[in-house]
């Protein structure tokens, strides 16, 4: 049982610790699980998240940067005072936990359309764009002599994997040829500046509270590449849920977004941020497109699965919106 | 020739059971599977009322484009590949009106209620 296996764990580094309650697995797939679990503990309960590659499964598959990157990036990220869970523990073999680490809790919300929609996030909306140019800003800062290896990414290389993993589901789709061509077309070259780049900063891997931004979770697709890449990421229109005309996340504009990173000292470039906003949209277009493919080959024959590959249509409106827009 | 009822009014028909019957008796991740699980029906049912008069008039469409003849995926295909070799781009007269059209008649069966597809409907 894992709470058994967690209580040993817990009790390795965390004194006075006495065991673990309410274990439950948060989401999983065969080979990364979040489990959700209380430290139980004389003074009071500690939240706790445990992020881990099961016993036998490899801890960093294709492009992610491993379950042991993540847990030195969100220590990084904690230390420098940005909005980011401390790291108390990365898993030890003799734990028999698998691969991974352990973090505090952070209550709050991820899902979007309560963040769009729920009063209780009524004073956050307006401040989140700007306090999330912030937090980007400070990731984008974070000293690279202490960054764990990682990949690295230019515009023509993302361009490049795209195509090719689009061309390997052999079915044509005009809409995504116009993309890749006007994006060849623009291929900025390779950034004057790379950092580390988050990779996936959007709904669903932040934490938000009434008070605004909490945590930045998820740094799975984490990289070094060019920093207007993540600016462009949190803009495409699939994570605006319905709320259109507010391009940060549905909740607040390029502008605030910009002048949140220009406080914190760094400058964006627009262009370049539209750019990597076009590459986004193609980019979660062909990711639905391979939910389908595994639909159909058969890991994940699940519906959910399948109905995601009807959600690329949308990512096609959203380039001709972009590319094409028609007379208004 | 099959009997009836077709098979949009016995989809339909299951959909309605589900979502009127069923929704308010199920808790939980299963609630959320199964409001996928309506969805899936709805787009069939839609599916079926549209493709066949949007394929149609995209098939007719891409011959005018291509000025040849084919099944749509090949004439899709032939498409592509031109848009790929920047024979054909945005300048091109008819290409933006096809592609607006095509897309268009797709999110009407993939996902009408998109905020995207629901601005453009009112833009024409």
């Amino acid at each position: 049982m894992i709470e058994d296996q967690l209580g040993r764990c817990v009790a390795s580094w965390y004194p006075g610790a006495t065991g673990v309650t309410g274990a439950a697995k948060l989401s999983g797939g065969a080979s990364q699980e979040t489990w959700t679990f209380d430290i139980v503990h004389p003074a009071g309960n500690v939240g706790a998240i445990l992020r881990r590659a099961p016993p036998g499964h490899s801890a960093s598959p294709g492009r992610a940067a491993g379950l042991d990157a993540e847990a030195v990036l969100m220590q990084l990220a904690h230390d420098a005072g940005l909005p980011s869970p401390r790291v108390m523990h990365v898993l030890k073999p003799e734990d028999e936990l698998g691969r991974g680490f352990i973090m505090q809790r952070i209550e709050g919300e991820t899902i979007a359309r309560k963040i769009l929609r729920d009063e209780q996030f009524a004073k956050a909306r307006p401040i989140l764009a700007r306090q999330l140019g912030k937090v980007v800003a400070g990731i984008h800062d974070l000293p690279a002599a202490k960054l764990p290896k990682l990949r690295e990414m230019s515009a023509t290389k993302e361009l490049a994997d795209l195509e090719r993993e689009y061309r390997s589901f052999g079915r044509p789709r005009p809409v995504f040829e116009l993309a890749l061509r006007w994006l060849r077309e623009r291929d900025p070259g390779p950034s004057k500046e790379v950092t580390l780049v988050h990779g996936d900063f959007r709904h669903g891997n932040l934490i938000i509270g009434p008070d605004g931004v909490r945590a930045v979770l998820d740094w799975e697709l984490a990289h070094f590449g060019d920093p207007m890449e993540d600016l462009g990421w949190i803009c495409v229109n699939s994570w605006r849920f319905g709320e259109i005309d507010k391009p940060v996340g549905g909740f607040g504009s390029r502008e605030e977004l910009f002048a949140g990173y220009e406080e914190a000292g760094r400058k964006a470039d627009p262009d370049r941020v539209m750019f990597w906003e076009v590459m986004g949209t193609l980019r979660w277009g062909i990711m639905c497109c391979g939910m389908m493919q595994r639909f159909r080959s058969g890991p994940d024959h699940s519906m959910e699965r399948a109905m995601i590959g009807r959600r690329s249509s949308e990512t096609e409106i959203d380039l001709l919106r972009l590319l094409a827009p028609r007379g208004k | 020739m099959q009997d009836e009822p077709t098979p949009i009014e016995l989809i339909k028909a299951v959909a309605d059971f589900l979502r009127n019957e069923i929704t308010p008796a199920i808790k939980g991740h299963n609630a959320f599977k199964l409001r996928v699980g309506i969805n899936a029906l709805d787009l069939v049912t839609r599916q079926l009322a549209l493709e066949q008069s949007n394929d149609a008039a995209e098939s007719a469409r891409l011959k005018q484009l291509l000025g040849a003849d084919g099944p749509l995926l090949e004439l899709n295909r032939a498409l592509s590949e031109k848009i790929a070799k920047g024979e054909v781009d945005l300048q091109t007269p008819g290409l933006s009106e096809h592609l607006w059209q095509t897309t268009m008649d797709k999110l009407a069966v993939d996902q009408p209620n998109y905020g995207s597809y629901k601005r453009e409907l009112g833009n024409k």
